[in-house]
């Protein structure tokens, strides 16, 4: 056998291509930039009016410049939308709305998350007789229209007396988000390999050991899918909160639909316009903070299992 | 005498699918036990049974004396090591290996008393504030063993445990296993595909198949005395040379080849002497074979030539044909040895194993 080094012949280069290939900007791509940068300025416009007109005056509302930048900045609107516009016969701005849509997001979240956790683990790693049933029948539920279900739940929460409190909207914030909730869940825990949960059990841990100590401390992020899934979701509901809330505990949502709906001579454009950013704005915050992660968890979530 | 682990006709169905089959098999005290078998042959799951994992559909497990087969895997008195490692990613090190014995409930000096043990014997002291993605995966392994040394059981069960390493690092770990034993004298089984892990830590061996135990012998007998065809094929590498034919019987018998080459039995030792002629199956292994002139003082010999040299380092493995059938031959690698050369190659049928060619059964 010969042992034939291979010798570099570097000084002998051959003309031509060589390294990476470069990248020049060709008309094709141009076209494309354009193209999307067209698009973003066109699903942007909406937010543009809304800001603009929710800095002016009424005067200059009426003048029609619809896109223009206010001449007169004010921030009047902001403050009445939030603190004195009238809803209904309230005339508190949207700032009670605020604070009870904090209150059911959090609470709402809290509970469906931890429950859903349960369920996911239980059905993922404890694999007792009419699991896979039980999981099917929750599936299922996300699939069955609200409005199947509305009319008994309001007789059934007025039976035990707990129509329009708010135990009411956390129960049903709570089952509705149960099926997909749960779903995330089971296919998070079903990836996770076996074995830890064997050597856990050879270690002699029960049911919530497991769950607490283990399981729980590694579903960080799907667990953060979660309360994006369900903070955004619980804040953008309107009919849950109209039905089930009742008046104490009306959520922002259907306070800013009081506000727009009321009809009391001239309709304030800009308080409108204000109170609608306002509550949008949590949602955004979540999507702008948590974007990566959410990606990442539905990738994760959903892929598997 | 008492025994470690006694199973006791064990079957476990998974819906209509047979996984173990009235299974028996008596595991003595500080005795290293491997179950070895090809995936699909029931192994682990017979280890996950021991540990109370699985639910048996019939049968007893005892442990200690102690029926255990409703008991929960933490009341069995077992450690158990996962291929997979199955470290708690959370925790550190130390807590890895507290963690059974913070759920028990122990005093804390008892618990850092024995994780100081288990981290000295073996060797992960410096490594104990540390989490498991930042360790080796043989450094892993050890952590995994570490958690079930701390419990201080009666019996270890592994799961293929070092399956996911990579080669040298297992034949390190190996050597450790062993020493491990020989130190602690625990029972230990230990379920493995793996020939070489087996032939060399083993007490015993359970060679399985579709969930029934071939042969359970020590190394040397599995090796030399194969109970079947499966076993004689299944261990061994490179694996057993069979050459079909058919058993004279009679008071000398002779193996005859079936293309009608006459092979000696010689000295070899019957279970059963055949009384008819059956149809058989002659094993030889590849290192039983000798060329050249020792060929020539062995009870059967015959001219051959080479069809394919494959040079391993230590040794080197020579292809051929025998009465027609292919064979393998191992011999020393400073032999000079060519492709289409002639020559004479032989063996002693007392040191083969012949198997009847309908019940696979050796004879």
């Amino acid at each position: 056998m010969t042992t034939e080094a291979l010798s570099p012949s570097a000084s002998r280069v051959v003309e031509g291509p060589r390294g990476a290939k470069p990248k020049r900007l060709t008309i094709s791509r141009i076209g494309v930039y354009a193209f999307l940068v067209l698009a973003a300025l066109f699903f942007l416009m909406p937010l543009w009016v809304m800001v603009v007109t929710s800095l002016k005056g009424m005067p200059e509302i009426q003048m029609r410049n619809l896109f223009a930048w206010p001449s007169e900045l004010t921030f009047e609107p902001w403050i009445k939308a939030w603190d004195t516009a009238c809803t209904g016969r309230d005339c508190n701005g949207l700032k009670p709305g605020f604070w009870n849509s904090i209150k059911i997001t959090a609470v709402g979240t809290f509970f469906s998350i931890v429950i859903a956790a349960m369920n996911g683990y239980a059905l993922s790693f404890w694999r007792y007789k009419g699991a896979n049933i039980l999981f099917g029948l929750l599936l299922f539920g996300a699939f069955v229209p609200y409005q199947v279900v509305i009319y008994p739940l309001i007789l059934g929460f007025r039976q035990v007396g707990l129509f329009g409190t708010f135990p009411a909207i956390i129960i049903v914030h709570v089952i509705f988000g149960m099926p997909i909730l749960t779903l995330l869940f089971r296919n998070f825990f079903v990836s996770l390999p076996p074995e830890l949960f064997k050597a856990a059990r050879v270690d002699g841990a029960g049911f919530w050991q497991i769950f607490f100590q283990i399981m729980l401390p590694m579903s960080v992020p799907i667990t953060i899918v979660a309360v994006i899934l369900q903070v955004t979701g619980i804040w953008n509901d309107f009919l849950f909160g109209t039905v089930f809330a009742g008046r104490e505990n009306m959520p922002m949502t259907v306070q800013l639909n009081n506000i727009v709906q009321t009809t009391t001579g001239v309709r304030e454009y800009n308080v409108h316009m204000a109170a609608t950013i306002l509550t949008a704005a949590v949602p955004l915050a979540v999507y702008f903070i948590s974007g990566k992660w959410f990606v990442r968890g539905i990738a994760a979530g959903a892929v598997k299992g | 005498m008492q025994h470690s682990v006694s199973i006791r006709d064990l079957s476990l169905n998974f819906g209509n699918v047979r996984v173990l089959e009235n299974l028996n098999l008596d595991i003595a005290q500080g005795e290293f036990i491997v179950l070895l078998g090809p995936s699909g042959c029931g192994k682990s799951t017979l280890l996950n049974c021991i540990a109370g994992l699985l639910d048996v559909t019939d049968g007893q497990i005892f442990i200690g004396g102690k029926n255990v087969t409703w008991e929960e895997p933490k009341d069995r008195g077992i450690g158990m090591v996962f291929q997979s490692y199955a470290l708690y990613p959370q925790m550190t090190v130390e807590r890895n290996l507290s963690f059974g014995l913070r759920v028990a409930g122990m005093k804390k000096d008892e618990i850092e008393k024995r994780v100081a043990r288990a981290a000295e014997i073996l060797q992960i002291g410096p490594l104990l504030q540390r989490k498991p993605v930042e360790l080796s995966g043989g450094q892993r392994q050890r952590v995994a063993i570490g958690r079930a040394l701390v419990r201080d059981v009666d019996v270890f069960l592994f799961d293929e445990p070092l399956s996911n390493l990579d080669a040298k690092l297992r034949s390190d770990l190996r050597v450790e296993i062993k020493r491990l034993h020989q130190r602690l004298k625990n029972t230990m089984i230990y379920v493995t595909h793996d020939q070489i892990e087996a032939l060399t830590l083993a007490d015993r061996i359970a060679i399985m198949k579709n969930g029934v135990i071939q042969q359970l012998a020590d190394p040397h007998t599995i090796y030399n005395r194969p109970v079947n065809l499966y076993v004689a094929g299944f261990i061994g590498s490179p694996s057993m040379n069979f050459i079909q034919g058919e058993l004279k019987g009679g008071a000398q018998p002779t193996f005859v080849a079936d293309d009608g080459t006459v092979i000696t039995t010689g000295n070899y030792q019957f279970d059963e002497a055949p009384a008819a002629s059956v149809k058989a199956v002659l094993g030889v292994r590849p290192e039983h074979i000798v060329i050249g002139e020792a060929a020539h003082a062995m009870p059967f010999s015959t001219d051959v030539e080479i069809e394919i040299v494959e040079p391993m380092g230590s040794d080197t493995l020579a292809w051929t044909k025998i009465a027609g059938h292919p064979v393998t031959f191992r011999c020393s690698s400073d032999t000079e040895i060519r492709v289409g050369q002639n020559l004479k190659a032989g063996f002693d049928t007392a040191r083969g194993s012949i198997f009847n060619a309908e019940t696979t059964n050796r004879v």
